[in-house]
């Protein structure tokens, strides 16, 4: 079996600055796959070049077979891979349905999306108390829950949350993750990004360490847990 | 609106904050009341009576027992209040339950005090001498002075969100039907006026009456009503504007007012496409207005046109919007790239170019195409069948000049451009536009095409610009490279910011008060440039959002304001509970 997504060689630079270098890696059918590092390890870099909104310099990037590295960012979304943003970047000014329907933009098949906001009312109900309330309003969290209803609007494929937990509390964190789950058990592969380790690398098939725009180390998540150079450098353990 | 009041649907106004003057009004409640009594009961008592000595000053002041016009504009303020007062304390107590009558009664004094002062200063100054103000004058200025005094000691109460105001359905079109004629009737009054300062006191009185009407907070109701009848209110601006000609008599020096807003005006709401909605600042816009004049100038059967060839002028103006469009492209296509000051730049450099191009092409450098500076003079008038726009027609016993001809074109064509601008708002990819307002890299990542979309919003505005630019060629008989300048550019980006960006009716008020207001003002046509940026920076100061503004851009200025985007939820549901 092909993967979904593979990425091979993948080199991004801004100007001179490389910020990531030659990393490998893929993304089954079906899976959830994690990529962990410390801040400035290249992995948001690596996500928006996935999703078209930077060039890489050298590699190639394989969705379902065909090359993407060179489409440009809107026909990446209609291929089928959402991007659930860094800081989340909802409209804060739009109303959560508004913000909703935005998610939908890319997709010919209108008739479908009314029954796919529901859906999305479904995964998260307080998005639906709140349809009409401008996004702005909303707690970190349920900005978080918004973002990523967002992007399950253009109904991906793959989907990529770029550090979902980040300024949540444990509690809503909890929430997030769980969401998650429930998104693979529905069938969406997803890769996730995550400065949370722990948290990622329980939810997640595979994963791999970044470490200043390198791979370092890959493994099952169970196998990355037990690994005693993530456990020191990642976890918090001696 | 029912009479019934509870106590608990009352929610204090927002902005509200007790002071110690409260205390004071809670004390002197009454006596205020009866103070406003007395002072609206003087004010109109004055107008009676001679204001002035000498006749021939702001129209006719001085017989007594036979109103003037202007004080005729105070007894109408009088009655006002009366109103005001009756829904403070007594039969009308149904309606103040829902409108902040103190505050109306307050901002109407005021109105009709800095009125009576203007007035008599008028007076005083144009005859020489405080001795030819009659007493009637000195009487309504006590009054009005009474009126706002005893308006500010007015307990202010908490009134109900006319959001929830329930009339039948005639009162609310019947409102906006009366609203039509008035305006209708007001505008054909003032443009009327020869005297400049007849025509500015008039001004005074209508933002008085508005101002006081929207401290009650009637355009907040008015508002909501307009959101329910659209159809009504689209239809009876349609009906006003299309009636207007008629008030006119074949005179055709209004009309020629009129036609210069129209253009003006459309031209706006082109620029609004690309600056209210997609968020792009352009300031060398009137070039694309510019491309559809000459484009219309050098098809013409002109003597001077330099152009051989003679097609219909519906080919004439599909071609000038196309030429505008393309241009649109050529610009943007490079430029759309970088954004916020940068793109500023570039299009205030794109401006300049085309005016400079313009003058060039005269045949010393490149091929003579626009005749340089001269221009190209002797545009004929427009020819559709055997109708002449030049010639004056009577229709129905009313004759209508060549202005009122270009008028009715130019109304179709506004028409054209507002189907436009408002279907384009609503679809997909005003959706678009909104988000990239918002946050253009959010919407990249959405899957917005977001570089195309805004090269379609400069392209789709360069065309709306470019249509009105075909039939401003024939109206102004020539087009001259000086008619594109600069100035041109900020004055519609200014109609678009004053009016309110992103609406469409914002953007006719900022553009008639951009145009009309230098024309009738004669006097202060030195300081026109001095007055627009005064009040520029007050608006921005006062208003950010502009005079009419959708919500979205409200909250934009008023982030932190939870009020108001607690409202918002409540208008979208309400929206939603209609449909």
């Amino acid at each position: 079996m092909t993967a979904m997504l593979e990425v091979t060689d993948l080199q991004v630079a801004y100007g001179k600055i490389e910020a990531v270098k030659k990393i490998t890696f893929s993304v089954d059918e079906g899976q959830v796959v994690t990529l962990i590092g410390t801040n400035g390890a290249g992995k948001t870099t690596t996500l928006r070049t996935i999703s078209g909104l930077l060039r890489p310099t050298g590699g190639s990037i394989r969705f379902q077979g065909k090359p993407i590295q060179t489409t440009p960012a809107h026909e990446i979304v209609s291929l089928g891979i959402a991007h659930s943003p860094e800081g989340r970047r909802i409209f804060p000014r739009l109303t959560v349905e508004e913000n909703l329907l935005l998610g939908s933009f890319s997709r010919k098949d209108t008739a479908n999306i009314k029954g796919d906001l529901q859906a999305a009312y479904d995964l998260f109900p307080i998005l639906r108390e709140r349809a009409k309330q401008p996004a702005g309003t909303f707690s970190g969290g349920e900005q978080q829950m918004l973002a990523m209803g967002r992007a399950m609007m253009c109904r991906p494929k793959l989907l990529m949350l770029d550090e979902p937990s980040m300024g949540l509390s444990p509690l809503m964190m909890k929430r997030i993750m769980s969401t998650v789950r429930t998104l693979r058990e529905q069938g969406t592969t997803i890769l996730l990004v995550e400065q949370n380790a722990q948290a990622a690398l329980r939810l997640a098939d595979k994963g791999y360490v970044l470490e200043v725009g390198s791979i370092v180390l890959q493994g099952t998540g169970q196998e990355l847990l037990a690994s005693d150079d993530v456990r020191k450098a990642y976890l918090g353990e001696d | 609106m029912s009479t019934v009041s509870t106590p608990t649907q009352i929610a204090p106004t927002p902005g509200y904050h007790p002071s110690r003057i409260d205390g004071l009004r809670e004390q002197h409640g009454r006596l205020a009341w009866l103070l406003v009594l007395t002072g609206l009961v003087v004010l109109a008592a004055g107008c009676f009576l001679s204001w002035s000595y000498d006749p021939e000053i702001l129209g006719n002041l001085s017989i007594s027992f036979n109103p003037g016009s202007l004080q005729l504009f105070m007894l109408t303020a009088a009655v006002l209040a009366l109103v005001y007062a009756l829904a403070y304390r007594g039969p009308l107590r149904g309606l103040g339950v829902w409108i902040d009558s103190a505050k109306a009664l307050m901002v109407l004094g005021i109105g009709a005090l800095g009125f009576m002062a203007i007035t008599l200063a008028v007076v005083a100054v144009t005859s020489s001498g405080l001795i030819n103000i009659d007493p009637g004058g000195w009487v309504s200025l006590v009054g009005s002075l009474v009126l706002a005094v005893g308006g500010s000691l007015l307990e202010r109460r908490p009134t109900k969100d006319t959001l929830h105001a329930q009339l039948p359905a005639w009162v609310e079109i019947g409102t906006i039907v009366v609203l039509m004629a008035m305006l209708l009737f007001g505008a054909a009054y003032a443009l009327g006026q020869t005297d400049g300062n007849i025509f500015g006191l008039f001004l005074v009185f209508v933002v008085a009456v508005a101002w006081s009407l929207f401290a009650a907070g009637f355009f907040t109701w008015l508002g909501i009503v307009a959101q329910r009848h659209r159809r009504v209110l689209m239809l009876g601006a349609f009906a006003v504007a299309f009636l207007f000609p008629f008030t006119q008599n074949g005179s055709d020096a209004n009309m020629s007012i009129a036609t210069q807003v129209l253009i003006f005006a459309a031209t706006a709401l082109g620029l609004n496409i690309v600056v209210g909605l997609a968020g792009l600042l352009d300031l060398g816009y009137i070039a694309f207005l510019g491309a559809g004049a000459y484009t219309a100038a050098t098809l013409s059967t002109s003597a001077f046109a330099t152009i051989g060839w003679k097609p219909p002028f519906l080919v004439v103006v599909l071609l000038g919007a196309i030429v505008a469009a393309t241009l649109g492209l050529i610009i943007g296509t490079p430029t759309l790239r970088v954004s916020g000051d940068y793109l500023a730049i570039v299009t205030l450099a794109f401006g300049e170019i085309f005016r400079l191009s313009m003058s060039n092409l005269d045949g010393n450098n490149g091929p003579d195409l626009t005749h340089g500076p001269n221009g190209i003079p002797a545009i004929p008038d427009l020819q559709i069948g055997s109708f002449n726009f030049g010639d004056e027609h009577t229709i129905l016993g009313f004759s209508l000049g060549r202005f009122a001809n270009y008028y009715f074109v130019l109304l179709v064509l506004a028409l054209v451009i507002i189907t436009v601008f408002s279907r384009l708002n609503n679809s997909r990819i005003g959706r678009g536009w909104v988000a990239i307002r918002e946050d253009e890299k959010a919407a990249e990542a959405m899957g917005v095409n977001v570089f195309g979309l805004k090269l379609f919003a400069f392209a789709s505005g360069a065309f709306l610009a470019g249509m009105a630019g075909t039939v401003k060629a024939h109206q102004d008989v020539s087009v001259t490279p000086d008619q594109y300048v600069f100035l041109e550019s900020a004055f519609l980006l200014a109609a678009v910011v004053l009016g309110g960006m992103g609406t469409v009716a914002g953007v006719f008020i900022g553009a008639t008060i951009l145009k009309l207001l230098p024309e009738k003002l004669r006097f202060i046509s030195d300081y026109r440039l001095l007055i627009f940026g005064v009040l520029l920076v007050l608006m921005m100061r006062v208003r950010p959002e502009g005079i009419i503004a959708s919500q979205r851009r409200q909250l934009e200025f008023h982030e932190e304001d939870e009020a108001l985007a607690e409202r918002i939820e409540e208008v979208h549901l309400e929206e939603e509970a209609q449909t």
